[in-house]
């Protein structure tokens, strides 16, 4: 009799309260609820994929000229035919496979630049948000200064510095997108370093670096993952401009805006030549963007509200 | 207000020398030796070599090179064109009217058609109407803008033959550069001259329609999201509720009561554009063979004319201190708070 109302009790209270979701459901929750996000989900795998599998799905080498198949126009107008889908380009390379060995220099190049900026720009925000007003001043009138020029401005003059091709022109993107991660760091940091929280880790003893990467960085994630997703796409878009101008990677590499450069020529001959990879460029841009509007949504709900 | 100017002020100069450092450092960074860049391929005569590096000063020390280039700045001598021999300045002031009608007509199309876009999906949130236009935002703002240009010509230039593929007016036109202008220049020419220049008002016009679109692409998508988002919260403040309930109608509480002040915060945007459209610039001026100084920047660097390379990056990124310098100081004029706060 005694000991009956406590499972019963229990039971009641696991009933009632539940498991909290998890955080990981909770944001899959919030992500999914944005079909926008979804669909540049699923675009971007399958973007992906074709990336990382890209010689084994393309028809052909992407450098690979067929001689006698100049400007062959895509399968379904007239005149096109089955052997290139998409048709060929003015030295008879096929252009589908140049667009999916070229998704990997550009994921390639979107991947690494954001880490070379993020990281940097982590370390420096939070060494300005803790170590005083000197340095923090220091620090940030670099930045301001960084940010005057336009991006794409003082990328060209990075490239056109060092050199032209793959390397420099990652270099120029990273070092043109550092001032925002520094920013955005430094701005969260201040805020999250007024928190009684970390006052409570200073006080049990935390040094420094602990309360900078330990216990405020991961409270300042959140807007950081949105802007690194926002920074990929304009790394995508920044190579390609860079190579339409010549400064990027250089040919016969198939890269996206490179493929622009010389389709110039084409406008009245050859319109899929100039349409593919731009429309290819703006689909990848477009649902990387689509993404980082739901990472938005699921990591940040009080700008979901405003918005 | 005086101390707030002040304040911004203080912050402006050191900003302003940080990138004389930059640009002072842009020709040092070079690998290997100016003097050799600067000669091709040409092999050079070793005496001839020593005096060119004197001539330049690139022969003593960073920090005298450094204060020599200062001096020269604050002279308001910005080197000459390798090609050309024209002073910096000199080609400067000529093609920078170009760029500025382009981008000034560029954001006034971004502003006017993106408040439009920004308000109507505010009002109709959750409808058909809103998702499409930010869709459309969305696209805009992931835009390849050098691509879009393209497509443009091919479709309206080449196809349908509506507008000119390429630069700021006919050659068939004597258009006298009174003002850089081009609207303006023609149509002075246009009345100084109706027999010879008839119709030059319209074919500048029709010049500048595509580049005007291209550019303002990217700052249109920023605005008009920046109105929806700013739109709808003014319209969940009480007072626009109290405006409702007296009975104006919807028109006047969108237009009269909501839009000013949601507009505070697109204003400071348009400021941040400003870097964005010297940037799009480049490229837009280069794919329209624009004569602006975003070709003649992108045309110094393809020839490595340094000392246009340097002055030029020098000149564009002391316009754009000095207009978020003046964006900062109205938006401290039109906000209380901020100048107060900081």
């Amino acid at each position: 009799m005694s000991t009956l109302p406590i499972p019963a009790a229990t039971d009641e209270l696991e009933l009632h309260s539940g498991t909290p979701p998890s955080s990981w459901s909770e944001f899959w929750r919030g992500f999914t609820k944005n079909k926008g996000a979804v669909i540049g989900l699923v675009f971007m795998a399958i973007v992906c994929l074709a990336a990382l599998f890209a010689p084994w799905v393309a028809p052909y080498s992407p450098i690979e000229q067929f001689r006698d198949h100049f400007l062959t126009p895509p399968a379904w107008v007239a005149g096109g035919s089955s052997q290139f889908l998409l048709g060929t380009d003015e030295v008879g390379r096929d252009i589908l496979s140049r667009l999916i060995h070229g998704a990997r220099l550009s994921l390639f190049v979107g991947l690494v630049s954001v880490v070379l900026a993020l990281i940097p720009g982590v370390v420096l925000g939070l060494v300005a948000a803790n170590f005083g007003k000197a340095l923090d001043s220091i620090i940030m009138r670099i930045m301001d200064i960084m940010m005057a020029l336009p991006a794409l401005l003082l990328a060209v003059a990075i490239v056109a510095i060092l050199g032209p091709g793959l390397g420099n022109a990652l270099l120029a993107i990273a070092v043109v997108s550092l001032p925002a991660y520094v920013r955005l760091t430094r701005a969260s940091a201040m805020t999250e370093l007024n928190r009684d929280y970390v006052t409570a880790a200073r006080l049990s003893g935390a040094g420094t670096l602990r309360i900078m990467f330990v216990t405020v960085l991961p409270n300042c994630m959140a807007p950081l993952i949105v802007h690194a997703t926002m920074g990929f796409s304009a790394a995508i878009l920044e190579i390609s401009a860079l190579g339409f101008l010549g400064m990027g990677v250089q040919p016969p590499a198939p890269e996206w805006g490179t493929m622009l450069a010389s389709a110039r020529d084409y406008i009245e001959r050859a319109w899929w030549v100039v349409t593919l990879p731009g429309l290819t460029i703006l689909f990848s841009v477009l649902a990387i963007n689509l993404m980082g509007d739901g990472l938005r949504d699921a990591l940040d709900p009080k700008l979901k509200t405003a918005a | 207000m005086f101390f707030y100017i002040l304040k911004r002020l203080a912050v402006l100069v050191p900003t302003f020398f940080g990138i004389t450092l930059l640009t002072f450092s842009l020709i040092r960074m070079i690998p290997g030796d100016p003097i050799e860049v600067m000669m091709g391929e040409r092999s050079v005569d070793p005496v001839m070599h020593a005096a060119a590096l004197k001539q330049l000063g690139l022969d003593q020390p960073l920090p005298v090179q450094y204060f020599h280039y200062l001096g020269q700045l604050l002279h308001g001598d910005l080197g000459a064109s390798l090609k050309t021999q024209n002073p910096v300045w000199t080609e400067f002031k000529i093609l920078f009217p170009a760029t500025l009608e382009l981008a000034v007509m560029a954001l006034l199309f971004a502003l006017v058609v993106g408040v439009v876009a920004g308000v109507t999906a505010a009002v109709k949130r959750g409808s058909f109407l809103d998702h499409g236009v930010m869709t459309l935002a969305l696209t805009g703002y992931s835009m390849p803008i050098f691509w879009w240009g393209l497509m443009l010509i091919m479709l309206f230039s080449s196809g349908l033959g509506w507008t000119p593929v390429s630069g700021r007016i006919d050659l068939m036109f004597d258009i006298p550069p009174d003002t850089g202008f081009m609207l303006i220049d023609a149509w002075r020419a246009q009345r100084a001259d109706p027999s010879l220049n008839a119709g030059a008002l319209w074919d500048a016009a029709k010049h500048l329609i595509l580049p005007t679109i291209v550019l303002g692409t990217i700052p249109l998508a920023v605005i008009a999201r920046m109105t929806r988002s700013s739109m709808l919260e003014v319209l969940r403040e009480d007072y626009v509720r109290t405006a409702r309930a007296k009975g104006l109608s919807p028109t006047r509480v969108v237009f009269i009561h909501t839009l000013r002040n949601a507009l505070i915060p697109v204003l400071t945007v348009i400021g941040l554009q400003v870097g964005t459209l010297m940037g799009g610039a480049v490229l837009t001026e280069t794919i329209f063979s624009w004569p602006g100084i975003g070709k003649w920047l992108i045309d110094a660097i393809g020839r490595r004319d340094y000392p246009v390379v340097q002055s030029g990056i020098l000149l564009v990124a002391t316009l754009v201190i000095v207009t978020n310098f003046v964006v900062d100081i109205l938006y401290g004029v039109a906000n209380p708070r901020i100048r107060h706060n900081k």
